[in-house]
């Protein structure tokens, strides 16, 4: 029945081209709202009983088949993490959207929205199909609909651009996914998911694995494969950013999860593979999003580090599995796919966020933005916790996961052999550097956009914007500070689903002792908050009693400061240039003032940072493509006379082969 | 519970401990012990004046730090006692309480719009960024070496692998422990407290615009963060079996040779240039990583 209801959804859906301009965004949220309450439910089946797995078989009548929905715990999880981000996203854009009604025309409204709905059923479609060609159909659905969504503001060829190479990038991911599907599918008769166990057992697990990994890793955008997200994130509005960045993103997790579940052999190698690509997307995404000067651009950037995160505590996980070690399997898998929850919730927070202040500052660029906490408090609050919690810190939930990942790694070492704890040194020692960096990022990207004073006309005329922005982003925001402070009603459960879908023994002293860590950590993040909370209330009553006066920042002895000599973002992250310089590569481009000019004349300065792996994996090679198809060009005359020529050429070149049996 | 008071009250002498050190050591009188307690109690008294480009964290955030400070101090243990609250991988929230502290720290300082603490603030950022890894490092090696992930239970089963070699290696856990402390209270040879050149600091340019209550948070929270790591060489040197009246002496005696090292330093080392600062940093994630190579012997994994 709810099947029934969620595919009749799905067919309404496209009345959202019928309705009148201004109702159709209360359309779209009704038939979302429906579709999550039919989602949710599948959702708790599945979660309220011990590894129920829920199998649902709606009958198509136009294709007079049926298809398979499969609702494991794991689906479970991910279904939940859908719905939160997609709802809020959708409450978010209802006031986000509202500048844009006068500009474009209901067309535009309509396909956008439809999108936005489709997006979210492709979604929750892929966590619930098992077979190979309904996967990829949903799949590519995903990719469909999300291009639509990164091209809302067409009119902007920059962004047409993006969201073609978005598009193009999309597909070379979904190639592997189907070879590595046609290959399980030639070996055993079966393209699916519930083939992959049988196809493991007789056959090299690595091979198939790292085409999955390929696929689903363009997807979630590891390094090397995360040339589409710095790209595809800043041109798509914010709300959509928010849930291509929250969610999407994670299907590819889902996909490599999913394929992990059921390989059997070579999980040392694999675990190691998975370890190391994340250590890397992990740093790389970070370093570079500190030289970002593009506010969206620099979180997209941000998704890459989090993603190695993520990826870090799956590593942890089937090496741990390959390994034996139970302990460290379930504290790695949990604590990655708490990060999955974890960064689904605040990196959606910080896009909106992001989102309000480009629609009242109308720049996304950090040097030209400042001092908008005064102007936009909420948004700022809202952008500092999110930036604390993706920074790992306590008492927010960023805290939690990377504390799972670290406490697998720190249990696993002293049973470890030696090369066992040289990579979990290795691995110790890059998350450390992971969130040092993030925290010089954000305190970059916090302080530069909301404190001190404006940097620009545009920054100085900022306004906070609408309730209706405001309210959604307090779903994520609550979810934050839950997960923070109450871990351990999270935690278990996800402790139980991890180990069911990895089969690991769950050992009661493992689990136990880290579940009453938790309680501990509640108890200390409890403590710390009230100790806050009684130094302020101290502070205001001991202020009151003293003299208090305002004046200008001290300056030095120099009075006449103004916004420009503050600090700026490039400035900020100059030293750290200096020292990445090797694997960031900013070039600066100033002409140098020569000997004998005694007065410098006016003078620009420009520095560029490039994604040298866009460079290389990208750019050069099509560009090298190109360079090659416009000498091929030479052939397109434009007369008629060497075009019969041509196939005068090719007809003979037939005739030649098939007399020599060459075809 | 004894090892939090400990903490608190080495607090109060170690900072006049250090001043008194660097006053005999360039031969002159100096201010007294009390000097530095006194100077907190001045900060009370007086009123405070604030920038108009400061909002709400510039207010917050020096209870926030010195807030995290406490809470940090809560699970570093004492002799055979437990801290206060221990759980496993106490160690990680303890340093990402201090992160969080100097995060605010941090962002209190671009929240002033002023050049100077700008330039401070970014500083602070990248040494301590760079100094993170270090200490993870050494805290895995104690987890390796012990098989316990919480600061109690690695302290307390410190001395009992038997094995004489971990003398060697305590000698470097100590010095790396004497070197982040360093880095993260922003003391010699990493930055000066004492420069008077705007241009050349990093801890004392990014507090600039805090007066009165404010400042003297920071420095209560200076104050105990140096009690903090000078409790973390104790528990590092100092075998947890012995009595508790010995242990307690035997406390305050690495606090009080901890303030001399310190104080001595101070007086006869020059800081470094600033761009040497993060190969210097760097050098200790690598005197950490060879502590691990140490204890993979120790361990019998190599060799």
């Amino acid at each position: 029945m709810s099947a029934q209801i969620f595919l009749i959804l799905l067919f309404l859906s496209v009345t959202v081209f019928l309705i009148s301009k201004p109702y159709k965004y209360y359309f779209a949220l009704f038939i979302l709202a429906c579709g999550i309450a039919v989602s949710s439910v599948w959702c708790f089946d599945s979660l309220s009983g011990t590894g129920k797995i829920l199998i649902i078989e709606p009958y198509i009548p136009v294709l007079q088949k049926s298809i398979t929905f499969t609702v494991d715990r794991l689906s479970a999880f991910f279904i939940i993490v859908i719905n939160i981000t997609v709802l809020t996203g959708l409450l978010y854009a209802g006031g986000y959207l509202r500048p844009y009604y006068p500009a474009k025309n209901a067309l535009r409204f309509s396909i956008h929205y439809f999108s936005y709905l489709w997006l979210w059923f492709s979604m929750i479609m892929v966590v619930l199909i098992r077979d190979g060609l309904p996967f990829i159909i949903v799949w590519e659905i995903m990719a469909l609909s999300s291009f639509f969504l990164v091209i809302f503001d067409a009119e902007d060829r920059t962004i047409m651009k993006t969201g073609i190479s978005y598009l193009i990038q999309m597909h070379a991911g979904m190639f592997f996914i189907l070879i590595a599907f046609l290959l399980i599918g030639k070996a055993t008769g079966e393209m699916s998911f519930n083939a992959l166990s049988i196809y493991f057992s007789h056959h090299s697990n690595l091979l198939l694995f790292i085409l999955f990994f390929a696929g689903f890793g363009i997807k979630a955008g590891f390094i090397p494969f995360h040339t589409w997200l710095p790209e595809a994130h800043p041109a798509a509005p914010s709300h959509v950013s928010g849930v291509m960045s929250g969610v999407m993103i994670k299907m590819g997790i889902y996909g490599i999860v999913r394929v992990l579940i059921s390989v059997q052999y070579d999980l040392l190698i694999i675990g190691v593979i998975i370890l190391v690509v994340s250590l890397i997307s992990g740093i790389l995404g970070v370093m570079m999003a500190i030289v970002q000067h593009d506010l969206k651009r620099l979180l997209a950037y941000h998704s890459i580090e989090n993603i190695g995160i993520i990826g870090i505590g799956i590593g942890l996980g089937v090496i741990g599995m390959a390994t034996g070690n139970p302990a460290m399997s379930l504290l790695g898998f949990s604590g990655g796919m708490l990060h999955v929850l974890n960064h689904s919730l605040f990196k959606s927070m910080l896009f909106f966020t992001a989102g309000s202040v480009y629609q009242s500052a109308h720049t996304r660029n950090t040097e030209q933005l400042g001092g908008l906490m005064k102007r936009m408090p909420y948004t700022s609050v809202f952008f500092l916790i999110g930036s604390l919690a993706i920074c790992g810190l306590p008492p927010f939930n960023g805290f939690i996961s990377e504390y799972l990942i670290y406490l697998g790694m720190f249990k696993s070492l002293s049973a470890a052999n030696l090369y066992q704890s040289s990579g979990l040194i290795v691995s110790i020692a890059g998350l450390a550097l992971i969130g040092g960096l993030a925290i010089f990022c954000f305190t970059k990207a916090f302080g530069i956009v909301f404190l001190g004073e404006p940097r620009s006309e545009k920054a100085m005329m900022a306004v906070e914007v609408k309730k209706s922005m405001i309210l959604p982003q307090l779903i994520p925001l609550a979810f934050i500070v839950i997960i923070g402070l109450a871990s351990v009603y999270f935690v278990r459960p996800l402790f139980s689903i991890m180990a069911d879908i990895f089969h690991i023994p769950l050992m009661t002293v493992a689990a136990g002792a880290s579940l009453s860590s938790l309680t501990q950590i509640s108890l200390l993040s409890g403590i710390f908050i009230s100790v806050i909370v009684i130094i302020l209330i101290y502070r205001y009553f001991h202020l009151r009693s003293k003299e208090v006066s305002y004046g200008p920042t001290w300056g030095c002895g120099y009075t006449a400061g103004t916004a420009r000599h503050q600090y700026t973002a490039t400035s900020y992250a100059y030293n750290y240039n200096h020292l990445a310089k090797p694997v960031i590569g900013t070039t600066k481009a100033m002409k140098e003032i020569a000997p004998d000019e005694i007065f410098p004349g006016k003078r620009k300065f420009e520095s560029h940072s490039p994604d040298f792996i866009k460079d290389l994996l990208i750019d050069k090679p099509v560009n090298r493509i190109a360079g090659l198809l416009k000498r091929i060009a030479v052939m397109q005359t434009g007369l008629i006379q060497h075009y019969i020529l041509y196939a005068f050429i090719f007809m003979l070149l037939l005739f030649l082969l098939t007399y020599l049996k060459l075809i | 519970m004894a090892g939090f008071f400990l903490i608190l009250i080495t607090a109060f002498f170690f900072p006049g401990i250090i001043l008194r050190i660097k006053s005999l050591a360039s031969g002159r009188r100096g201010p007294g012990v009390f000097q530095p307690v006194k100077d907190i109690r001045v900060l009370l008294r007086k009123g405070s004046v604030f920038s108009n480009t400061t909002g709400l964290i510039f207010q917050i955030a020096p209870a926030i730090g010195l807030a995290g400070i406490l809470c940090a101090a809560l699970v570093i243990p004492f002799a055979d006692q437990k801290a206060i609250i221990s759980f496993q991988g106490d160690f990680v929230f303890f340093s990402y309480l201090l992160a969080l502290g100097k995060f605010f720290s941090i962002i209190s300082a671009l929240d002033t719009g002023s050049s100077f603490e700008g330039m401070g603030a970014n500083r602070e950022a990248l040494f301590s960024m760079l100094a993170e890894p270090a200490f993870f490092v050494l805290l895995a090696t104690f987890a390796m070496l012990t098989g316990f992930t919480s600061f109690s239970d690695i302290f307390n089963h410190f001395y009992f692998s038997g094995n004489h070699y971990v003398l060697i290696y305590s000698i470097i856990g100590v010095y790396l422990f004497i070197q982040i402390a360093m880095i993260e209270n922003s003391r010699l040879p990493v930055d000066d407290p004492k420069t008077h050149l705007e241009l050349t600091m990093i801890h004392e340019v990014m507090i600039l615009d805090n007066s009165g209550f404010d400042k003297a948070l920071i420095h209560i929270g200076s104050y105990l963060k140096f009690a903090i790591y000078g409790a973390l060489l104790y528990n590092v040197i100092v075998p947890s079996g012995w009595s508790i009246f010995l242990q307690a002496s035997l406390f305050l005696a690495v606090q009080l040779i901890f303030a001399v090292i310190i104080g001595f330093a101070e007086s006869f080392r020059a800081r470094n240039k600033m761009n040497k600062n993060p190969k210097f940093i760097l050098t200790l994630t690598v005197i950490a990583l060879i502590a691990f190579m140490i204890i993979l012997i120790l361990t019998e994994k190599f060799i």
